[in-house]
Parts: C-alpha cells; sequence; structure tokens
C-alpha cells in the first residue's frame, strides 16, 4: 500500500520545511514559488511553524536576511524563482562565499525578456558558478526528502555551504500528489538541531566577511572547490542514511533507470525524467537497449560516478531545459568534459527542450533519442515550431 | 564572560582599535570609534561595502573588538534584519543591540530600498550612516548625499559645468517620513552630542536612523588636521543642521556662533572652483540660501 496523503506540492514542500524547524524564514513573492510561502504563512499564522517569517521588499533582502540570521547562528529557509534568483545573484554568491547552509528552494522558471512565468531551468543554472550545491528533484515526494536533506549537507561540519533544492515551477508545486512526509520525531532524529562553527555573538566576537587582498583571495575559492569535491561522498552519505531512517531510498548523486545494460542513455534532470522514463520504457518493449540517468545532484558535478555510470553506453543524450546562449547546453558541455581524455568516449549529443513551459512528450523524447542514435548532435533544439513567423529571428 | 573578555573590558574606549588603515584626519574612523564606545560591548555591528569596512577589516586582520559582519554594499539594513531575527529567535535580543552603518552611498543610493524595509518592518536596529558626501572609497565620485556645487570625479566642474548641480537628499526627513521613534543628525565634530545621541538611540526599541557628518580630507580636499574645524563649520553655517525627531516632534541643537558659508567653502579643494578667478558669488549666495533656509526651518538661532 501506498503510504502518506494526497497533497499539492507547495504543501508537502512548506510542511518538509516545517519539519526541519527553520527559526528565520524570508522570502519574497514570485510565481510560481508563491504558494510555498503562502502556506508557510499560514502555517505561522496558525501556531503551526514556529519562526520569524519576514515578508521583505524583494529577493535582494531576502537573500541577505537570512545570510544575518544565519550568521548569528540559526537554521534559516528561503525561496524564490527566475528572475528573483536573478536579482538575489549577487548575495547567493556572497552566502557561499561565507560559508552560510543556507537552504533554498528554486522553483525552476525561464527567464525573462520575453517574460514567461513557466517552468525551465535556466535560473538555477545561471549560478551554477557560485558555490552553492544543487540538487534537482523530479516529484514533490523527493522534493520534500531533498529538503530534510539539504539541512543535513549544508550543516555538516566538513561541508559548510548552501544548498539550492530546485524544483520545477508549476509541475511540482502546483500539482497533487502522493506524499508521505516524516513524523516530527523522526525528522528531528534525522535532521538534529543546527551547531553553527561560528556565530555572531558578543561573548565570543568574531568578523565576518573581511576582505582579502590577492595574496589570500584565491584560497578562499580553492577551500570551497576541495569542499565542493569533499561534499560528493556526504551527498551519499546522507542519502544513505535517509534510507536507514525512512525505509526508502531517495536522494543521493543520481538515479538510473534501466541503464546498466543500455547501448543509449539519456541524462536529464528534474521532472521531464518521469516523461523520459515512459519513452524508455517504449523503446525496451520494441527491444531497444535504452535508459535514462536522471541527475540528482549537478552542484557538484560527481564527475567520477558520472564516468563509472555511463562508460559502458555508446550514446549519451542530454536533454536539458536551459542554454548558453551562443555555446551549447551547459549539462551536455560538462558531460563531455567528464569523458576527455578518457578510455571510455561515448558518443554525447546535447538537445535543449522544453524553455519557457513548453510541454515535454514522450514523443519529444523518442525523436530526441532517434536523431541522436544516427548522428552526433552538438545542440539541437526539440520541438520548434516551423508554423510561426519569427519575424526576421530565424530568417 | 571569559577572563579575556572581562580583562579587554577596562579598554571599552577601544573596541574599535587602533592600527587600521584609515587615512590621517578620517572623520569616519573617528566618528565609528565613538560610536562604538558609546554602544559598549553587547552589539553586533554589519556593516556595509566601503571605506569603514575595507580600513578596518583586512584579513587576516580586524580592528573590531566587537561581533562585525560585512556582506555587500547594499544590503546592511536586510542583513541586520536578519540578525535581529535570529536574536528574537534565540531568546537574545534583550541582551544585544544590533547597528547596521555604512556610508551615504550604500545609504543614500544603492541600499536605500533595504533601509526603507528595515524601517517599514520595525526591526529593532540602530541605523547608523556615516556621511561624508561621496563615494570615498572608489575615488570620490557623486552620490546622493553630495552638496550643491561640490566638485566629485563624476561630477567635475568644467567650462559647461560648476559641480554638482543638484542638492543633497534629505535622508533624514525620509527617515522620520517612515514614522520610526527616533531620527537624529550628529557630527563627529561634537562628540558629546554625538555621543549622547547614540545612546539615547540605543535606549530606543524599534528601527532608529542616525546621520553623522564625517569630513573626509581626501575627498574634500581639506588638511587631516582640520576635520573637526570643518565639522564643526558645517553645523555653524547650518549648511549641518543637528537636530533629534523623536515620535515625529523634531528639536533641534542651536548654534552657538553663525558663520557665512564661504568660511566653509573657501578652504575646500572640492569647492576651490567657486573661488577662482572673480568668484562665483551667484552660486556661493545659493549654498548661503541653503543655510539661512536650514537655520530659520529648524530654528537654528535663538530669537
Amino acid at each position: 500500500m501506498l503510504k502518506g496523503r494526497m497533497i499539492q506540492g507547495c504543501r508537502a514542500i512548506a510542511e518538509a520545511v516545517t519539519l526541519c524547524r527553520p527559526k528565520v524564514i524570508s522570502a519574497y513573492p514570485i510565481t510560481p514559488q508563491t504558494l510555498i510561502v503562502e502556506e508557510l504563512a499560514s502555517m505561522v499564522a496558525e501556531g503551526e511553524l514556529k519562526t520569524e517569517f519576514i515578508n521583505v521588499e524583494g529577493e535582494h533582502s531576502a537573500a541577505s536576511l537570512v545570510l544575518g540570521a544565519s550568521a548569528t547562528g540559526v537554521r534559516v529557509f528561503t525561496a524564490t524563482s527566475s528572475q528573483g534568483l536573478l536579482y538575489m545573484a549577487e548575495v547567493v554568491f556572497n552566502i557561499a562565499g561565507m560559508r552560510l547552509p543556507v537552504v533554498m528552494i528554486n522553483a525552476n522558471r525561464s527567464v525573462s525578456a520575453p517574460l514567461n512565468i513557466w517552468t525551465d531551468q535556466q535560473d538555477s543554472m545561471s549560478v551554477r558558478d557560485s558555490g552553492w550545491l544543487q540538487l534537482y528533484a523530479e516529484n514533490n515526494q523527493e522534493a520534500c526528502d531533498l529538503i530534510l536533506q539539504a539541512y543535513k549537507i549544508a550543516e555538516d561540519h566538513r561541508v559548510m555551504l548552501p544548498v539550492m533544492v530546485c524544483v520545477d515551477g508549476f509541475v511540482l508545486p502546483h500539482a497533487f500528489e502522493v506524499v508521505d512526509l516524516p513524523t516530527q520525531e523522526d525528522a528531528d532524529a534525522f535532521l538534529p538541531p543546527y551547531q553553527p562553527l561560528y556565530r555572531l555573538d558578543p561573548d565570543d566576537p568574531y568578523t565576518m566577511g573581511a576582505f582579502a587582498e590577492p595574496d589570500k583571495y584565491m584560497e578562499t575559492r580553492y577551500m570551497i572547490q576541495r569542499t565542493m569535491e569533499a561534499s560528493i561522498p556526504i551527498i551519499e552519505e546522507v542519502a544513505s542514511d535517509f534510507k536507514r531512517a525512512f525505509g526508502r531510498p531517495s536522494g543521493g548523486l543520481f538515479e538510473k533507470y534501466r541503464v546498466d545494460d543500455a547501448s543509449t542513455v539519456v541524462v536529464a534532470l528534474g521532472s521531464m525524467a518521469g516523461t523520459i522514463k515512459d519513452a524508455v520504457d517504449e523503446l525496451r518493449n520494441r527491444g531497444e537497449s535504452v535508459g535514462v540517468l536522471r541527475l540528482i545532484t549537478y552542484r557538484p558535478l560527481p564527475k567520477e560516478a558520472l564516468y563509472e555510470a555511463l562508460k559502458g553506453a555508446q550514446n549519451i543524450v542530454v536533454m536539458e531545459k536551459a542554454l548558453s546562449l551562443g555555446n551549447s547546453a551547459p549539462v551536455a558541455t560538462e558531460l563531455r568534459s567528464v569523458f576527455h581524455g578518457r578510455p571510455a568516449s561515448p558518443r554525447i549529443s546535447g538537445f535543449v527542450i522544453g524553455l519557457g513551459g513548453r510541454d515535454v512528450t514522450v514523443d519529444d523524447a523518442k525523436a530526441a533519442i532517434a536523431r541522436a542514435q544516427q548522428q552526433l548532435v552538438d545542440m539541437e533544439f526539440i520541438g520548434i515550431r516551423t508554423d510561426l513567423e519569427l519575424e526576421g529571428i530565424n530568417a | 564572560m571569559p577572563e579575556l573578555v572581562k580583562e579587554r573590558d577596562k579598554y571599552a574606549d577601544h573596541l574599535l582599535c587602533s592600527g587600521h588603515t584609515a587615512c590621517p584626519g578620517c572623520g569616519q574612523s573617528l566618528a565609528a570609534r565613538l560610536v562604538v564606545r558609546a554602544a559598549g560591548r553587547n552589539i553586533i555591528i554589519v556593516n556595509s561595502t566601503g571605506c569603514l569596512e575595507i580600513f578596518s577589516s583586512k584579513y587576516p586582520e580586524s580592528a573590531w573588538e566587537v561581533p562585525w559582519l560585512h556582506s555587500l554594499f547594499q544590503n546592511t539594513a536586510a542583513v541586520a534584519s536578519g540578525v535581529e531575527a535570529a536574536l528574537i529567535a534565540l531568546g537574545r535580543l534583550d541582551k544585544v543591540r544590533v547597528i547596521a552603518q555604512g556610508g551615504d552611498g550604500s545609504s543614500f543610493d544603492i541600499g536605500f530600498g533595504a533601509i526603507s524595509g528595515m524601517f517599514e518592518r520595525g526591526h529593532d536596529i540602530l541605523y547608523i550612516c556615516y556621511d561624508n558626501e561621496a563615494y570615498m572609497n572608489t575615488g570620490i565620485q557623486r552620490s546622493g548625499s553630495t552638496p550643491t556645487y561640490a566638485r566629485t570625479t563624476t561630477s567635475p566642474p568644467g567650462r559647461v559645468s560648476l559641480g554638482n548641480p543638484k542638492p543633497k537628499k534629505d535622508l533624514p526627513q525620509i527617515a522620520a517620513a517612515h514614522g520610526i521613534p527616533y531620527v537624529a543628525t550628529a557630527t563627529v565634530g561634537y562628540p558629546m552630542d554625538l555621543d549622547r545621541k547614540v545612546r539615547k538611540a540605543l535606549s530606543i526599541r524599534g528601527p532608529k536612523y542616525l546621520q553623522i557628518h564625517v569630513p573626509c580630507p581626501l575627498g574634500w580636499g581639506t588638511d587631516p588636521s582640520r576635520t573637526i574645524d570643518y565639522a564643526r563649520l558645517a553645523v555653524n553655517t547650518g549648511l549641518y543642521p543637528l537636530y533629534e525627531v523623536e515620535d515625529g516632534v523634531t528639536k533641534a541643537q542651536r548654534i552657538p556662533r553663525r558663520a557665512p558659508v564661504e568660511e566653509y567653502l573657501k578652504g575646500q579643494v572640492r569647492f576651490r572652483h567657486l573661488f577662482e578667478g572673480a568668484g562665483r558669488k551667484e552660486e556661493i549666495a545659493e549654498i548661503q540660501k541653503i543655510a539661512d533656509r536650514n537655520i530659520e526651518r529648524f530654528g537654528l538661532i535663538a530669537e
């Protein structure tokens, strides 16, 4: 029997946040993140969540406020999306540089112009170099599980870096699914109270956010890079702890679906992996040797584990909801770097799909797979409409 | 409390220690030391990017004997709001006061939205603006606080320019318009008045705004030994009125001896172009009018 309740994603995510007992929450409304913070606000209003819930005048301040609270030694939460994430980008980098274990939900949404409120992953991909760990959820169950894991990873004294949990906007927070949430007691056992390494305290005064000259700055970046690398086994460790505590697997570096004997493997992030799994099942029924590797941990990029998982494939088909305008798409580019100069050299094709909330269908996935099986594709768009006059854009 | 901290309490005068890298005659460093001396040890300071941050916190050194955090240029009021919220969550706000501080660039311009948010939400924070009337840390560029006709590197006088064309933004009045319990202006030129205002501000719960006029010898082109003189002249000309707005009621400090604005302007390189050749009598008269208006508006001269 399926455990859990039929519940809207935003409510489930808010309840998962509540289970983590954040002491300070600050956010600024932006579609499609709003439902999550509305749920949290109503929990505070009903007395179900004891936290300082602070509505601010913009995302730059939301991120800054949780930065200050985290530096004072309490667990914090914020959530944003799209323009909001870009508006707070400066603070996003600053939080990581200051080694503060902030946890944020980003409801993935496209970036303007043109204005579009629907999902793709351009927003979080644009801050991939900021020093935040990035975890991508496929469904609401995983989103909730990753929130609990995110705090445990971020606050681990071997890590002390912020974690962004990415959920595809609308597809997750607005959808109703069955979600199994732990009891408060079990959540507390899994995630003990935050123990800061340093905090602002008159009894033991520290100077935080000092400035560093050229003879010091580079070492601070080096230390974050080393920590990123060292956090890969910690992410796996926390996923194992989670399985032990709650009796079901969730999180970790990536999920392999029918990958081990597959000659063609699709790599994707987030909710569209569900659709791709359906395409894989159809193709498997026709005798094709296809699988999908769903990347959960995008930062740090688990290069060794990806190499081991994918080295048996002949074709790798990266499908992603983001691109680097003027080059190709980020995940495909990075996966090519994983295989560069190594014995295994699968063909790695890249496809951009589903931007600005366009549906990703089983047929889209099959089309990308078929195309990549024919030839190497550097980067192509799947599903570009030919019936639109793109007035001078593609003339 | 650890022994070391008790020992250090004897030296509470030096919560901002010497050995930092401020310029000779820096008005801001002196004012910041007076502020932290008045505030005492049980504080947390959040500091904007700027001269004060740079000269006091070069890793691995720090001039601060109190907990101190610098994040960015424009988010100080928001970071301080988070510090205050965390202190509430920890049940420690009764013992620890929060001070947010920055220069006029971060307060008048880039961080203004965050300050307005902090005021409107009612955080128990003293926000201090050290006002030296331009972006000094980046090399003397014009800010919203730069006074009329002042020379900066981005408002230089030239054949068709007389320097900064616009009057100084009235941030204390904008702060007061938020309805916060305490707004005051002060100057490094009158340290006892400054000390009193810091202590008073910290005795009041809720958001407070204190704007301190701090001459910058480098940016103003003044002799480092005359920082206090210029700070006092700014007050005594009427150009920098000292007043408090407590629960909406304004109380100004009277001027002991009224000085004409020329006395304040003429020794400063930033106003030198007003005295070159035949001199700019009209423009100086315009500045005198600003001073006269302040004197009238705040009742700075005893009737």
